[in-house]
């Protein structure tokens, strides 16, 4: 039963209502107003500016790496190179070695060997010249959690500071990008600023990253960085053998994650976190070659992938080799 | 041309002309948006690490406000149906008051998303054609699409309903009509896609459930005609705008039966995972009981839900609504509750536990609470000003000179 | 036995090493010396480190030059206490189960082969075998280089203690230029735990 509404004409208002100024009346309040109104555009016009004041015409008008070619890109990476002489004082090289035909990274991470030292966290950040204070930005985050559990995410625990390592019936589980096949994170990046690269690492133009974070929330694994503030990177500390799409130097407001060391890999180095573990817990290579570690990993060790379940399908394996 | 202008020139002394009361509403709008313009001149110097957001918790206090505003204006156009329904008489203003709500509660998602933004000078890599926008498979680009159609929408009809009757015209229907109707699918679509943009991620189990977008709708319907009331009745006293009581009751007893399903949706959810008892549990958990010592959430989520729930039971009770003290309370209480769910109820406890089990207790700083007051300002300036201005057109005394009727 | 200077055994051991492997699996990466020149780099070429001796203690016929009788049954030592006193490397084990009863500058298999100490995996691959093959792939302990080219692989004993080889720490020192990487018998210390998000603060 729908309730009917008596429907009047325009109405008559039983009180005359505040007829509009005409013009000539009264200009006093009407300056005041207008002079509120001119406050309130010059308030949001220095609200649009502060939030870019720093950005040069060359910044905002950089294209996306992936068309950035010839001349063009060899502007950008000297710009980018003489950014960072002025702000460290060391000369850089910022390369931007293409994917190896014939490639496809393949990581192993062997549980029954990590002790959880940590010196893998601490290799990465030298190598990649994460930001060291406020914030602090670690590309692996390593998990202790109970042997009788097992793979207990709800019971890990992060900030384990003991003695020695490792401790009893404790194991120890370092996380970082999973390098999937089917990354979530590139899926949800409203502007293509992440995309996986044909050997497989999934990289991220620092330059383009609107800093939406979308892709952080998509990402399974933690394995997302955001650089809440400019870096804090002492003098002295940088590492000076870059790539665009790796290690250099990241502006504040975008994210950032590992990237199987691309300033290594694509040379044909190990990874800093393969190099410095003192177990040999980490093994890295091309999973097309069959005599590669990696490849002998996957055909003879119980190999798992963490998160199975969300069919991301990484290039990262866990394994235990005993 | 020269109408145009001519109009937005009486449009400013419109906006410039009021009496004591609206002063002191601008001047403190002023005051807001100062707090917010200061919050984020900070934000803007030192970078989001003014804020509490962290990796662990990487969305927070911004787009859980951006989520809930998004409701708000889907809800307001969906007025438009009752009002055709229920043979309302000012259907006309009915349309437009929810469409000016609708076109505020935008600019201040807009605003939020770009305080969020960790590049906001970046806004425009996500453009077509001079940026590069990952569509169709990110939702964000969606979004991003539904809410400026929406907004160019709302704006072209108001637009035109205002500039048509300030020149003493009756707008044509026959342009009217489709517009008004085309708003309703893409009012539900924006907020649709504002829940499938939490529902696609599935490292996040709390958000992965077909039920959010359904919860999504429910709690924008029962809670974004929350403000039309208010304002219903408070353009009634000051304007002369002849809406019915019944008009006003009529909205209070649906929003009753949307708050009724918006609860069974949460019953539903609240089944599902207690029953099923699975990892998935710890997000629910965390949100109404805490986990271990972390229970920062759970006053908020069950003051929510009593907010909810009273303000279900004075709506859907005739008595109740048709008293007025106790029919603004249940819009205030309504507000609240949906504000809450919408915001601290869905953004961190999807973040809490994080994907590597970890629990980060997120709490918004004082630059977090200026920046969102400076918003709010912004937003509810626009929605003075805009209904300064429509009102008196409306009701027929800010209209155009004969002279300026004719020159066109 | 005659003296061997300890830098010249160390660059024998070296180049005895890198030929004992291209004896192996790893032949895939000795390229012909007389073939013409491969038209793409071997994949794997790998290098050895050394066996990390205390300071001084060899060669061990330095002091063990055959002038005493040598003397096999069980007993405890007063020299070499150190590493008798932390033996602990299964059952029934002792010093000359492994080391060469005649010539102490080598080491000796079950069957009484005799091993350099250069080659000690084979001596630990006799009881070890899965994981002696999973080294010589690269999938037990580490290597450092190139995945794509050379790398450098490192003996057991540079990570395990022969005398107690359960895992517990190691050393990795450059000393006077050269890698030294040797295990200890302290468990490590780790490196400091990631700052909490509520401790990162403008």
């Amino acid at each position: 039963m729908t309730t009917q509404i008596e429907a009047p004409s325009l109405p008559v208002p039983s009180e005359p209502p505040e007829r509009p100024l005409q013009a000539g009346e009264d200009e006093a309040r009407h300056d005041e107003g207008r002079r509120t109104f001119m406050k309130l555009a010059a308030a949001s016009g220095v609200m649009a500016g502060l939030s870019g004041c720093s950005v040069s015409l060359d910044e905002f008008l950089q294209k996306h790496f992936k068309e950035l070619k010839g001349e063009e890109l060899k502007k950008v990476l000297a710009r980018l190179e003489a950014k960072q002489k002025a702000r460290w004082g060391q000369s850089v090289r910022i390369g931007t070695e293409a994917a190896q035909e014939g490639v496809e990274f393949g990581y192993g991470l062997d549980i029954s060997r990590c002790v959880g030292c940590r010196r893998c966290v601490y290799a990465c950040v030298q190598e990649n010249n994460q930001s060291r204070e406020s914030p602090q930005i670690h590309w692996i985050r390593v998990l202790e959690m109970d042997k009788a559990h097992g793979v207990d995410l709800a019971h890990a625990e992060v900030y384990y500071d003991p003695a020695t390592v490792p401790q009893p019936g404790k194991f120890y589980f370092p996380v970082q990008c999973q390098q999937c096949r089917n990354p979530p994170c590139v899926k949800a990046c409203p502007t293509q600023a992440t995309w996986k690269e044909k050997d497989g690492i999934v990289v991220i133009d620092y330059d383009w990253c609107i800093g939406c974070r979308c892709c952080m929330s998509a990402c399974p694994y933690g394995a997302r960085h955001f650089t809440f503030a400019e870096p804090t990177l002492p003098a002295g500390e940088l590492n000076p053998d870059q790539h665009y799409l790796g290690n250099r130097p990241r502006p504040k407001g975008v994210v950032e994650k590992c990237t199987f060391c691309i300033q290594r890999a694509r040379n044909g180095r190990y990874t800093a976190c393969v190099e410095v573990c003192p177990v040999g817990a980490r093994k890295f290579g091309n999973l097309l070659d069959p005599e590669s570690e990696i490849r002998k990993v996957m055909e003879t060790k119980r190999v798992f992938i963490f998160k199975e379940e969300l069919a991301t399908h990484p290039q990262f394996y866990y394994f235990y080799a005993s | 041309m020269t109408g145009i202008l001519q109009f937005l020139k009486n449009c400013a002394r419109q906006v410039t002309t009021g009496g004591r009361a609206y002063f002191l509403w601008l001047a403190a709008l002023a005051c807001a948006i100062a707090v917010g313009v200061t919050g984020y001149a900070n934000q803007a110097q030192h970078g989001l690490i003014v804020t509490n957001i962290r990796d662990q918790v990487s969305w927070a206090f911004y787009i859980g406000n951006f989520t809930f505003l998004v409701g708000v204006a889907a809800a307001a156009v969906l007025l438009v149906i009752p009002a055709y329904v229920y043979h309302w008489g000012p259907i006309k203003e009915v349309v437009l008051l929810g469409e000016l709500l609708a076109i505020s509660a935008l600019a201040m998602c807009l605003l939020f998303i770009m305080a969020d933004m960790g590049r906001p000078d970046r806004l425009l890599h996500m453009t077509p054609i001079i940026g590069s926008p990952n569509w169709p498979r990110s939702l964000l680009t969606w979004d991003a699409l539904v809410l400026n159609v929406y907004l160019v929408l709302n704006l072209t009809v108001v637009g035109y309903i205002l500039y048509e009757s300030y020149n003493r015209r009756e707008p044509n229907k026959k342009i009217l009509f489709p517009l008004v109707i085309l708003s309703i699918p893409v009012s539900i679509s924006t907020h649709t896609v504002t829940a499938f943009l939490y529902n696609g991620m599935a490292a996040r189990p709390y958000w992965n459930a077909s039920i959010l977008a359904p919860r999504f709708i429910a709690s924008a319907f029962c809670s974004g005609p929350a403000v039309m009331l208010i304002l219903f009745q408070v353009l009634r006293k000051t304007a002369g705008i002849p809406i019915k009581d019944e008009a006003i009751r009529k909205v209070a007893e649906l929003m009753a039966y949307a708050m009724f399903f918006n609860l069974f949706l949460l019953g539903a959810e609240l089944f599902k995972e207690f029953y099923s008892a699975t990892e998935h549990l710890q997000y629910t958990k965390y949100y109404w009981f805490g986990i271990g010592s972390h229970t920062a959430l759970v006053k908020y989520a069950w003051g929510s839900l009593a907010a909810s729930v009273a303000a279900f039971v004075i709506f859907v009770v005739p008595r109740f609504r048709e008293n007025w003290t106790l029919l603004n309370l249940g819009c205030l209480l309504i507000w609240a509750g949906v504000y809450i769910e919408k915001g601290l109820g869905l953004v961190i406890p999807g973040f809490t536990p994080d994907t590597l089990g970890e629990i980060y207790e997120y709490q918004p700083t004082l630059t977090e609470w200026s920046i969102a007051i400076g918003v709010f300002g912004v937003g509810f300036l626009i929605l003075t000003v805009l209904v300064k201005i429509s009102v008196p057109i409306l009701t027929g005394t800010f209209k155009a000179q004969e002279a300026a009727s004719a020159s066109h | 036995m005659a003296q061997v200077d300890v830098q010249a055994s160390k660059s024998l051991a070296a180049l005895a090493t890198a030929l004992a492997l291209t004896a192996g699996p790893a032949r895939a990466g000795a390229p012909p010396s007389a073939a013409p020149p491969p038209k793409k780099a071997p994949l794997v070429q790998v290098q050895a480190t050394t066996p990390p001796f205390s300071d001084g203690i060899f060669p061990c016929s330095t002091c063990h030059d055959g002038t005493q009788k040598v003397k096999t049954e069980r007993r405890k030592l007063d020299f070499h206490d150190d590493q008798q006193d932390v033996l602990a490397h299964g059952a029934e084990r002792w010093c000359l189960d492994c080391h060469d009863a005649q010539n102490r500058d080598l080491l000796r298999s079950a069957s009484g082969q005799p091993i350099p100490f250069t080659e000690s995996y084979r001596l630990c691959g006799q009881c070890h075998g899965d994981k002696y093959r999973d080294w010589r792939v690269g999938v037990h302990g580490k290597r450092v280089g190139m995945w794509n080219g050379e790398k450098t692989y490192f003996l057991c004993v540079n990570c395990h203690n022969p005398h107690t080889p359960r895992w517990k720490g190691v050393k990795d020192e450059v000393v006077e230029g050269k890698r030294i990487v040797s295990p200890t018998l302290e468990l490590l210390q780790p490196e400091p735990r990631p700052r909490r998000p509520e401790e990162m603060r403008k």
